[in-house]
Formats: C-alpha cells, structure tokens, sequence
C-alpha cells in the first residue's frame, strides 16, 4: 500500500500494458511498430520493479537501479534496431515482415 | 478517493487508453506519439512513486531520446499519411485470445496472492544515495552493472554506426 494505492493495482496496470505490448508484437506488420510494442512490454515490467521496491522493499533502491539498466538496455536495443531497419529499407524499399524471408538479397 | 488514487486513476487510464491505442491506430506516426503519451504517463507514476530521478531518466532517455529516434527513422522508412496493412482477423482473433488469456491467468494470480509488507524504514530516494549506491562495490553497491552497462552502450553505439553506414560497393 503506498498512501492509499495498494500493489495489486500497479501490478494490474502493467499486466495490461504488457499483454497489450504482446498483442500488438503478434499482430502488426511493420518493423517498427513491432520495436514500439517492445518498447511498451519493456516499460511495463519497469513499473512492476518500481512498485515492488517502493511499496515491498523501500529501504533499499534495487528495483529502482534494474529499472535503470532496463532503460539502458532498451536504449542500446532500440539503436540497433533501427539501424538494421534502416539498412534493411536501403535494400528491399519497405520493412514488412512478411516480405523479409531470406537473409541475403 | 484520496489524491494519490485518483492521480494513480488518471495516470493509469492514459496508460491503458495509449497504449491500446499504440498497438491498434492504422498511422504509423500517430502511433508513436500516442507511445509518447504511455511513456510520459509513466513517468508520471514514477514522480508519484516519489522515484524523481529515475521519472527524469524516464522522460529525457525514453521519451525524449527513444521516441525522437523511432519518429526519425518512420519518416526515413515510411510516407507520412501512408496507412499501414492489418493483419487477416484470423490472425487478430488469435492474438487476441494469446494476449487475453494470459492478462487473466496473471490478473487471477495476482489477486490470489497475498503480497506481505516486511520492511517499514521509508528509506531515501536522493540522489547522492543513488550516487553512492551506483559506484560502491560493496553490498548494495552496482560498480560492477554499471561498467558492463557502459560497455554495452559503447558496443551498440559503434555496431548501430557501422550496420548504418553506406556500403562503398
């Protein structure tokens, strides 16, 4: 309980965020919208590791400093990404996903 | 309702509202901002959470750096107001259902178990706390994290600019 707003509700919220993160990883098409889904599923397990510390732990600031590397990590992830994206639109001039079926041109 | 709930409330129906909304609008850039708005959104929970620096990290690195980044390369890869293929509803329904079932088996667990509260200490959240904690290598202490953190941003930095550059053949 932090003033008022119990755990079980961050919990839920993120719950959402993820499986709706997860929906939009299996249905779209497009290569970025697919990072933007991974983005979404990323921040959701943050705000789990901030509440879980905030309201179970809050002595001690661990889920605050995975929450850190989680958006570094994500950062790193997200440069990448896009540069083989856009490394792969100089070469087939679109970035669907069904139309990606061979590593080699 | 106290303030924390209902700022909670609002914080998280913009949260949900969003993001439903990221993984659904048929316009690639109005996805992104709508990803925006989730991400600012969190931030806000965080500024609740009383995780100042961790909600400046969230806002400057996240929605000021991640999202500018995926807005440039939507304008490079895409033609603004090009509308994005659905996907067959076949497919749609299946996800759905992946996605569904799973957000109840996790709601259910969740409302089963009992999250027992052990530590009462507020502690602090200031930074030089965090300063302190980041680069001490004793109990607690995230030296080592932090380094290989360091590493990993120099290595997807220089692979980001070599995948991206021009070929010369």
């Amino acid at each position: 309980m932090f003033e008022g707003v119990p755990l079980t509700w961050f919990l839920i919220v993120s719950t959402i965020m993820f499986f709706v993160g997860i929906y939009g990883f299996l249905v779209r098409k497009n290569l970025i919208t697919i990072l933007m889904s991974i983005e979404l599923i990323l921040n959701s397990v943050n705000i789990n590791f901030v509440a879980f510390n905030k309201i179970l732990y809050p002595d001690h600031l661990e889920g605050m400093f995975f929450t850190v590397f989680v958006i570094a990590v994500a950062a790193a992830e997200a440069s990448v990404a896009i540069a083989i994206i856009i490394n792969i639109y100089r070469r087939l001039v679109n970035i669907d996903v069904e139309k990606m079926n061979e590593m080699k041109y | 309702m106290t303030n924390n709930q209902l700022m909670f409330t609002i914080f998280s129906a913009v949260i949900i509202i969003f993001s439903i909304l990221t993984v659904t609008s048929r316009r690639i850039l109005r996805a992104a901002t709508f990803l925006l708005f989730v991400l600012v959104a969190t931030a806000g929970l965080y500024f609740m959470l009383r995780f100042n620096f961790l909600a400046a990290i969230q806002l400057t690195l996240y929605a000021g750096g991640i999202v500018v980044l995926i807005i440039f390369s939507i304008l490079l890869t895409s033609q603004v107001g090009q509308k994005l293929e659905t996907s067959t509803w076949k497919k749609n329904i299946v996800a759905f259902i992946a996605a569904a079932f799973g957000a109840v088996i996790c709601i259910i667990t969740i409302l089963d178990h009992k999250f027992p509260v052990e530590v009462t200490d507020p502690g602090r959240t200031d930074i030089s706390v965090i300063g302190q904690n980041l680069l001490s290598t004793g109990k607690y202490g995230y030296a080592l994290p932090f380094e290989v953190i360091s590493i990993l941003l120099l290595a997807a930095m220089i692979g980001a600019i070599i995948l991206a550059k021009k070929r010369k053949d």
